[in-house]
């Protein structure tokens, strides 16, 4: 028996309950390697009989250092991190890096990345969002449904290759705009996506959604009210499932989200159902900004034209001196940057996904912080799981929608 | 007794322990091609045409698995336990006719090993003993996970037996005979599922419940206890719960085949009396893709639920349809 299982009632005697020390409850342990913990996640559990008395979720198994890592590295080079904090997500973790940077250097970014921008982060939502209905149905026992949202997720990584040569760590956002333009084939094969994605999802919720078992399995389970999930500073679909229609993308709208025409879901119960309805009317809602931002895709250039920022086009190098010189410069030292702190934040797929950068001037970040959705999510993993069944509880963790990379960092 | 009928129920019986081990090897195969089709995947497609092979290289890989047994496991038990899991789903379908008579130059062959006149009791009590095997697994693997699949495996198919007992007791009503075989000629008229549907659905739920696949399939319930009763088992020791969970649904599909569906019964089967083991499994093939279908559709119910529905729906169901079925039979005089 490895140390981790070996469980001493004494060392954990100030978190369980009174009734575990004197053996009345029985200590699971739960992970870090399970099949339905998502990731490394480790809960510890008490247990009377089948059902939970206390959850503690233990985290850190999958920590890696990115926050102190990029304080070693200029502002480009950092950002290449930031994919690997969200793996479900990476297309809004460079969304938010980048808005940071930008923020602090007051640069602004064309129209026609702004809207590129939101279409790849929807696509990036809808994704997200796939995996997700697959993982928590397969949670539930419900196999096929994983395996569907698979394939319409395939098309979607697709995209990603097509614009960034990369199917999951794009880096395809960069400070002042994007990487390079998209692609001819880029606008056809959004549209088939878009055209696909609400049919699809009517599959799944044909599957899903009135079946008596995973109405049984969901109506009721792991319920939270909006006063909690505010006082535990959960965001994200959690949040708008108890009723209140709080979306960053409406309430503080970054990348011009201010243009597009959208419903926030909201559902009032606050259960595992709640949750499932409003991410499965999310996807919906992100196709809808998806084909608004397509249909007015302005022209154009796609990163800011400050040189002292953002390297110039290949072919101004050979011509001119100027440029060259930029390019070395932002090639070797990276650009520096004003001194100061921001902080800014997105609608992850999670919930609000925040990054706090602080510059002392140079070319490197003095600190970097996420505030991730998956880490506070997680803290009311006890508070939903109490008094329910150990099923149930595997459930929970997966309407939570958590990513172990997005928690321990 | 004479030596040439020993030798042909010493041919028979081996004939069933074969087929049964095969059928459960190519029961998986079967799985494997279906649920594959129904999740837009391609399955198994190395080894061999169809990937017929599969199940051997299955096979093979398990038996060169390393087997590991818990420092801490109660080892005659832990051993044993698979061995009595197996052994009942393997002997459970001795009883079922596999087809008439057949005629090989005046020898006279009977397609059954036998013909027990307590057929239905013996399935009743053979199939009781494979729980024993599960429970004793989950106990003995020192694993909190194995003892909690264990007891919830105990106590579902406790709860599912009575249930799947008196939806037999039905059909046996009606034909006033508890022999497989009289039970089979006697739906010569017409199938005992159209004289006895709600004991023909309680009997197709309960066996689900029985031979715990999903959406009942608790014990071994992957995404809470990691894989249940046998979390600690490896090698062939594993490949014993997986013979003993696919032989089991080949036989409790057999039976129910052969209860409520005609059993070897089917179209031409005067002209060709040997057609009677084609259909027999063709109804087991069919009767298996309902296995699978709803394990493609279908997500698990939980542990308090399956257990209100077992005795607070099914039971009083059952029940209900033995009364019913007995007051009939009593003023009709039986079919």
């Amino acid at each position: 028996m490895s140390e981790l299982q070996n469980i001493n009632v004494g060392e954990y005697g100030n978190l369980v309950s009174d009734r575990a020390v004197k053996g009345e409850t029985l200590l699971l342990n739960m992970g870090p390697q399970h099949p339905s913990t998502h990731g490394v996640l480790r809960l510890l559990l008490e247990l009377d009989g089948e059902i939970v008395v206390n959850c503690i979720p233990d985290i850190g198994f999958l920590h890696t250092g990115v926050e102190k890592t990029m304080e070693y590295k200029t502002f480009q080079q950092a950002e290449v991190l930031t994919d690997r904090l969200d793996y479900l997500y990476t297309i809004g973790n460079n969304l938010v890096y980048c808005l940071a940077v930008e923020k602090l250097l007051e640069l602004d970014v064309p129209e026609r990345a702004q809207a590129i921008r939101v279409i790849l982060t929807e696509l990036s939502r809808i994704q997200s969002h796939l995996i997700w209905i697959g993982t928590s149905a397969l949670d539930l026992a419900a196999m096929s449904v994983f395996l569907y949202a698979m394939r319409e997720r395939e098309l979607i990584l697709d995209v990603y290759e097509m614009v960034s040569g990369a199917r999951m760590m794009t880096t395809y956002i960069r400070p002042g705009g994007l990487w390079r333009d998209v692609p001819s084939g880029f606008e056809a094969a959004v549209r088939h996506i878009v055209k696909e994605i609400p049919r699809r999802v009517d599959e799944y919720e044909a599957l899903l959604t009135k079946n008596p078992i995973f109405l049984d399995r969901t109506v009721g389970i792991g319920k939270i009210t909006t006063e909690d999930c505010l006082k535990w500073s959960i965001g994200g679909p959690v949040l708008r499932a108890t009723g209140l229609a709080y979306d960053i993308r409406r309430a503080r709208p970054y990348s011009g989200y201010e243009q597009y025409d959208f419903d926030i879901p909201t559902q009032p119960e606050g259960d595992i159902f709640a949750r499932y309805k409003v991410r499965v009317e999310e996807m919906r809602q992100s196709v809808r900004i998806i084909e608004q931002a397509l249909d007015k895709l302005p022209g154009g250039p796609v990163r800011s034209s400050n040189r002292k920022y953002i390297p110039p086009p290949r072919s101004e190098i050979g011509v001119s001196m100027e440029a060259l010189i930029h390019h070395f410069k932002l090639w070797t030292s990276g650009f520096e940057t004003p001194k100061g702190s921001v902080y800014t934040a997105i609608e992850s797929p999670r919930g609000e996904l925040g990054v706090f950068l602080e510059s002392d001037g140079g070319a490197k970040p003095f600190r970097v912080h996420f505030r991730t959705p998956s880490f506070s999510n997680l803290q009311i993993m006890s508070l939903l799981s109490k008094g329910h069944f150990v099923a149930d509880l595997v459930g929970i963790i997966g309407s939570l929608d958590i990513v172990l990379g997005d928690t321990d960092r | 007794m004479e030596p040439g009928v020993i030798l042909e129920w010493v041919i028979k019986s081996v004939v069933i322990l074969i087929s049964m081990t095969a059928g459960f090897a190519y029961t998986t195969w079967y799985e494997r091609k279906v649920l594959a089709k129904m999740q837009v995947r391609i399955g198994p497609n190395r080894a061999g045409p169809f990937a017929l092979l599969q199940p051997v290289a299955d096979g093979i890989k398990l038996i060169f698995k390393e087997e590991l047994v818990p420092a801490e496991a109660d080892k005659l038990i832990f051993n044993l336990a698979p061995v009595i899991t197996v052994i009942p789903a393997l002997i459970v379908t001795a009883v079922v006719p596999w087809g008439g008579v057949l005629d090989i130059n005046g020898f006279k062959l009977s397609l059954a090993l036998t013909d027990t006149n307590l057929a239905i009791l013996y399935i009743m009590t053979v199939t009781s003993i494979s729980v024993y095997g599960i429970t004793l697994a989950g106990w003995s693997s020192n694993n909190k996970y194995a003892m909690l699949g264990g007891l919830r495996a105990t106590a579902q198919m406790i709860s599912y037996e009575l249930a799947l007992g008196l939806s037999l007791v039905g059909p046996v009503l009606v034909a006033g005979t508890m022999s497989l075989g009289k039970i089979v000629e006697m739906q010569q008229g017409g199938w005992f599922i159209l004289f006895q549907p709600v004991a023909a659905i309680i009997y197709f739920i309960a066996i689900i419940a029985e031979v715990n696949r999903a959406p009942f399939d608790m014990p071994e319930a992957e995404q809470e206890l990691t894989a249940g009763y046998h979390t600690e088992y490896s090698g062939m020791k594993f490949a014993l719960f997986f013979m003993a969970e696919y032989a089991k649904m080949v036989a409790v599909s057999m039976i129910g085949a052969t209860v409520f569906l005609g059993g070897y019964l089917g179209p031409f089967l005067d002209i060709a009396p040997w057609l009677g083991p084609v259909w027999l499994w063709v109804k087991v093939a069919v009767l298996l893709f309902v296995f699978i279908w709803i394990r493609a559709t279908s997500p698990r119910i939980r542990y308090d639920r399956l257990m209100a529905f077992g005795w607070k729906i099914l039971f009083p169901l059952a029940l209900a349809n033995v009364l019913v079925t007995a007051v009939v039979v009593a003023f009709m005089g039986g079919k």
